[in-house]
């Protein structure tokens, strides 16, 4: 590890270098951004990012989830330049940008409170930033109402952003981004403050407006189904470090540590001790010797008296149920086996299982089931869930 | 919430007419005052109605100046009032907005302990300081003059601290989106604090320039010539006489003139309070 750099605080009378680059070209440029053994610690000591590598390659959307006080924010403040980077680079498009301003990175950024101006009218927040780069006014007209026609805000041009509702604001700040032709998006829980209509419907925009502009793009949220729906690179992030990094599809099917098993997926992943009675099932398991913890999704749960060979089967009693129309969860707790694993989020008291069953029919509260699980349906941890076996 | 009840509503009507009547009283007493002959006034029996004398009265008290005392003409001192007060409350922005920007945006070394110094003149009025700021500005060649009547009493914590105040909740998201739009300290501070401050800085403009108007002693000290005196000064010179009758009628007519400029300043500026008022987004 390189020794952490002394970098001068933003704003600091003794670091102030502004130099105003001009892109006139119209074709989107388009870059990479990699990060190597990136770190940060705080004055106190406190490390908030502890050595963090990997890439965005050009035009994808990365999304960096994970549970509030991870660094995932601290990790996307740091690309774009408002916290300081005490170890390790940051690479946009082939350069290093650790000690180069904000301003100068090329990236635009949607904050989650939108950080609109609010004494300006949503024209001039559009154009606020162009003009700081001394860009010719018609060019800025030209970006400024394209910007406008993409987001469907050409009627709000003249408005101040109080007169906006809140989905509104939120395409303001999504063109203050675009306007620039920035390499790099950067998002910070962008639809956080909206209802949850308005975050499926903005959700599903942010995405085709990616895709249309092909933009790298990296996406910071806690929300999981954010996450899967939107990434094509997914970061989950646990205490300052990455837990896992790849395929939205892949990780949900092969979570490395039982923190993503139980983060990623709603409900969460069952994860129990995989002792005695459980253990017994699993004789003919070769994995099992080594495994701690065994994972089943709801989803992977079928109520049936048969057994499936070489899978596991649960006797339990219903606690609680909830009919969501096209599918019933089934709360059921095991008779023996009290204790569970401490999964840290969303995770199920000791004991409990969630089973997920299609339709509206299901058990009644109080009976007695038996959830069954194929053996291509079992995840098998390490007993410390830090490896999936 | 109180409820609207008619018994309640009288009471709370008639409390606050006894509070306004023992307020306004002695300023209808001078207006009254004012509009009479010095005979009437001095008289020992005060009219409730208003006299013949008005604009005899104060045509002499803005232009003439009273007979008795060769004092200026209260036009020239309403000027001198003016100059300084303004000066007083714009000298009081400017300083405190760029000191509340630097000790809340800026991060350099020693930061908190200026904080702290400004923090602590709190505690050192004009009053207090009286002698040393004297010498300097005798020193500096300022007396008899406007900027002695306007630098010494324009430094302030209170402006520092107001803007602070207001500085810390602006949310830093504000600051982050115009570093990244390309605006250095200085369009920050131009393009979006100062049009977020308007407000602030009426709230403060109206407080200065009353505290600037008001000031007494400050004035008294410094100014020797009747030239440069302000008003609230010459109201007081009006009435000392040595041997003769004070002319309480121009006096009074002064006093009414001196009131003024604050209530106007008051009244236009309150709309820009009530503004910011609705206004309440950031």
């Amino acid at each position: 590890m390189r020794p952490p750099q002394r970098v001068a605080p933003p704003y600091s009378p003794l670091a102030i270098r502004y130099s105003l680059p001009i892109r006139h070209s119209p074709v989107q440029s388009m870059a990479n951004v990699t990060l190597r053994n990136v770190r940060k610690t705080y004055v106190g000591g406190f490390e908030a990012i502890k050595g963090i590598d990997f890439e965005v390659g050009d035009g994808q959307f990365c999304v960096l989830v994970g549970p509030s006080g991870c660094g995932k924010s601290t990790l996307l403040r740091m690309v774009a330049g408002l916290e300081t980077i005490t170890g390790g680079e940051i690479d946009i498009g082939g350069r290093v940008v650790n000690q180069i301003e904000p301003a100068d990175r090329d990236i635009a950024m949607v904050f989650q409170n939108y950080a609109l101006y609010p004494h300006m009218t949503v024209y001039n927040n559009m154009a606020y930033g162009l003009r700081n780069r001394r860009m010719a006014e018609d060019e800025i007209k030209t970006r400024v109402e394209e910007a406008a026609r993409i987001l469907e805000l050409g009627a709000m041009l003249d408005r101040k952003p109080r007169q906006l509702s809140g989905g509104q604001r939120q395409r303001v700040a999504m063109g203050r981004a675009i306007v620039r032709q920035p390499k790099v998006f950067l998002f910070d829980e962008p639809l956080s403050n909206l209802d949850a209509k308005l975050r499926i419907a903005m959700r599903v925009e942010i995405r085709k407006l990616q895709r249309r502009l092909s933009t790298t793009s990296i996406y910071v949220t806690h929300d999981q189904l954010e996450a899967m729906t939107l990434a094509d690179i997914l970061v989950v992030m646990n205490g300052g470090q990455v837990e896992q990094i790849g395929n939205p599809l892949d990780i949900y099917q092969k979570p490395a540590t039982t923190f993503v098993a139980s983060f990623i997926g709603a409900p969460p992943m069952n994860l129990m001790p995989l002792r005695s009675e459980l253990k017994s099932q699993l004789a003919g398991d070769a994995r099992a010797g080594e495994a701690g913890i065994i994972g089943i999704r709801p989803e992977d749960f079928v109520i049936s008296n048969e057994t499936v060979s070489g899978g596991v089967a649960l006797g339990l009693t219903v606690e609680a149920i909830e009919r969501v129309g096209a599918e019933t969860f089934v709360y059921g707790t095991r008779q023996q086996e009290m204790q569970g694993v401490a999964a840290t989020p969303g995770e199920l008291p000791p004991g409990e299982v969630i089973v997920r069953i299609p339709g509206a029919i299901g058990p009644a509260i109080g009976e007695r089931i038996r959830a069954v699980a194929a053996p291509d349906k079992l995840h098998l941890f390490a007993a410390d869930g830090r490896k999936r076996i | 919430m109180v409820e609207h009840r008619p018994l309640t509503d009288f009471i709370a009507y008639a409390i606050l007419t006894l509070g306004v009547f023992i307020v306004a009283f002695p300023v209808y007493l001078a207006l009254i005052a004012s509009t009479h002959d010095a005979a009437t006034v001095v008289g020992g029996h005060m009219p409730a109605t208003p006299g013949t004398q008005t604009l005899e009265n104060y045509y002499r008290a803005i232009f003439v100046g009273g007979a008795r005392t060769s004092r200026e003409p209260v036009a020239n001192m309403l000027i001198n009032s003016f100059v300084s007060a303004i000066g007083i409350a714009v000298g009081k922005i400017f300083i405190s907005i760029l000191s509340a920007y630097a000790v809340v945006y800026f991060r350099f070394p020693f930061r908190k302990t200026a904080f702290w110094i400004i923090f602590i003149t709190l505690m050192l009025p004009v009053e207090v300081r009286i002698y040393p700021t004297y010498k300097v500005v005798a020193d500096l060649r300022m007396l008899d003059t406007y900027a002695g009547l306007i630098l010494p009493l324009i430094a302030s914590a209170t402006g520092t601290l107001l803007f602070r105040q207001f500085f810390m909740t602006v949310p830093d998201e504000l600051l982050e989106a115009s570093r990244i739009d390309g605006a250095g300290p200085f369009r920050f501070f131009w393009d979006t604090l100062l049009p977020l401050s308007v407000t602030t800085m009426a709230a403060l403009f109206v407080i200065q320039f009353i505290y600037g108007w008001n000031q007494y002693l400050w004035p008294l000290l410094i100014t020797t010539q009747d030239s440069m005196q302000t008003i609230v000064i010459g109201i007081k010179k009006m009435l000392a006489t040595t041997d003769e009758l004070a002319e309480w009628q121009l006096a009074m007519a002064t006093a009414v003139l001196a009131m003024l400029p604050p209530v106007a300043v008051v009244i236009f500026m309150q709309r820009l309070f009530v503004r910011g008022l609705v206004q309440t987004e950031k």
